[in-house]
């Protein structure tokens, strides 16, 4: 079996954010704890399956763990500890 | 609560004859889910230790390894995204074979992979014939999807606490959470009391 076969598109993660943050956020860029790349959140590998409680998103350069969340009774729990920084755009300010 | 009906010869009812945990579905596949990308560790490279909590840590390479006595078993396997697999065929040495001779007081045990995984469970559940390390399955060399070269095989829990690419155990005096566990899995798992998620 092909790994890609396995791992979804980062975008993917996108429902499982909005459930904690507002804004979209596949397009905030984080920077690894491992290997110190930057990259944008939607562009990361996420490994989850259907029905998966847990999903832990990878990093797209060295496949360092950036973060895990896991949804289940009644909660979502978010572990952000492979992350230096996390950068979220601004919204615009309305005219 | 655990209640299991046997039933009548040849009855087949909704729970494959209560061998369906609740919440469960049953499968014919063998669906493929991990953390992380598949390790591929050279048989050369690999080894297997006991760890932690232990008057002298033993470890076994990949030949000592499978020099040591194996069995075969049948079991059912539960994974927590809810698919069950029913009659799965393994060969593996038993976890009791592996712990022969070590001396220890500890109670818990982290087992470790390749690919930074880990999952606790107490020492009791991979003792008295109820765990294995698996290096075959349904008669072939156990794949790198499904936890190859050797995988921990620990039936009567969640799938996820049998750790794929197991690499050695950590015995532990105190109970520690796992990869999952540590993100809100539930620390036992056990299938019948539907134990996906800490506080169920
Ligand atoms: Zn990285």
């Amino acid at each position: 079996m092909d790994e890609t076969e396995l791992r979804l598109d980062g975008n993917a993660v996108a429902g499982i954010l909005q459930e904690m943050f507002v804004p979209e956020l596949t397009a905030a860029r984080g920077r690894c704890v491992g290997c110190g790349e930057v990259g944008e959140m939607g562009a990361q590998h996420l490994y989850m399956y259907p029905h998966a409680p847990g999903a832990v998103l990878r990093c797209r350069f060295c496949e360092g763990v950036l973060a895990v969340m896991v949804r289940g009774g009644g909660r979502v729990r978010m572990a952000l500890h492979g992350l230096v920084w996390l950068e979220v755009p601004q919204p615009a300010a309305p005219a | 609560m655990r209640i299991i009906s046997r039933g009548f010869r040849g009855r087949r009812d909704r729970t494959e004859g209560g061998r369906l945990p609740p919440g469960q579905y049953l499968v014919r596949d063998f669906p493929v889910l991990s953390a992380g990308p598949t390790p591929r560790t050279k048989l050369t490279d690999w080894s297997f230790s006991i760890t932690g909590e232990v008057d002298e840590p033993k470890t076994w390479t990949w030949e000592q390894f499978r020099s040591l006595p194996t069995e075969t078993l049948t079991r059912d396997i539960h994974c927590v995204t809810k698919w069950s697999k029913l009659d799965t065929a393994w060969e593996g040495v038993s976890v009791d074979t592996l712990l022969e001779g070590v001396e220890t007081a500890a109670e818990y045990v982290m087992a470790f992979s390749d690919g930074d995984y880990t999952t606790n469970l107490p020492l009791e559940d991979l003792t008295g014939g109820r765990a294995w390390v698996a290096f075959a399955y349904d008669g072939a060399p156990l794949e790198p999807q499904h936890g190859g070269p050797a995988r921990l095989l620990v039936p009567h829990l969640y799938l996820w606490k049998s750790a794929k690419w197991v690499r050695g155990l950590r015995l532990m005096n105190d109970d520690e959470p796992g990869f999952w566990e540590t993100y809100g899995y539930h620390m036992y798992g056990d299938p019948w009391r539907e134990q996906r998620y800490s506080g169920d």
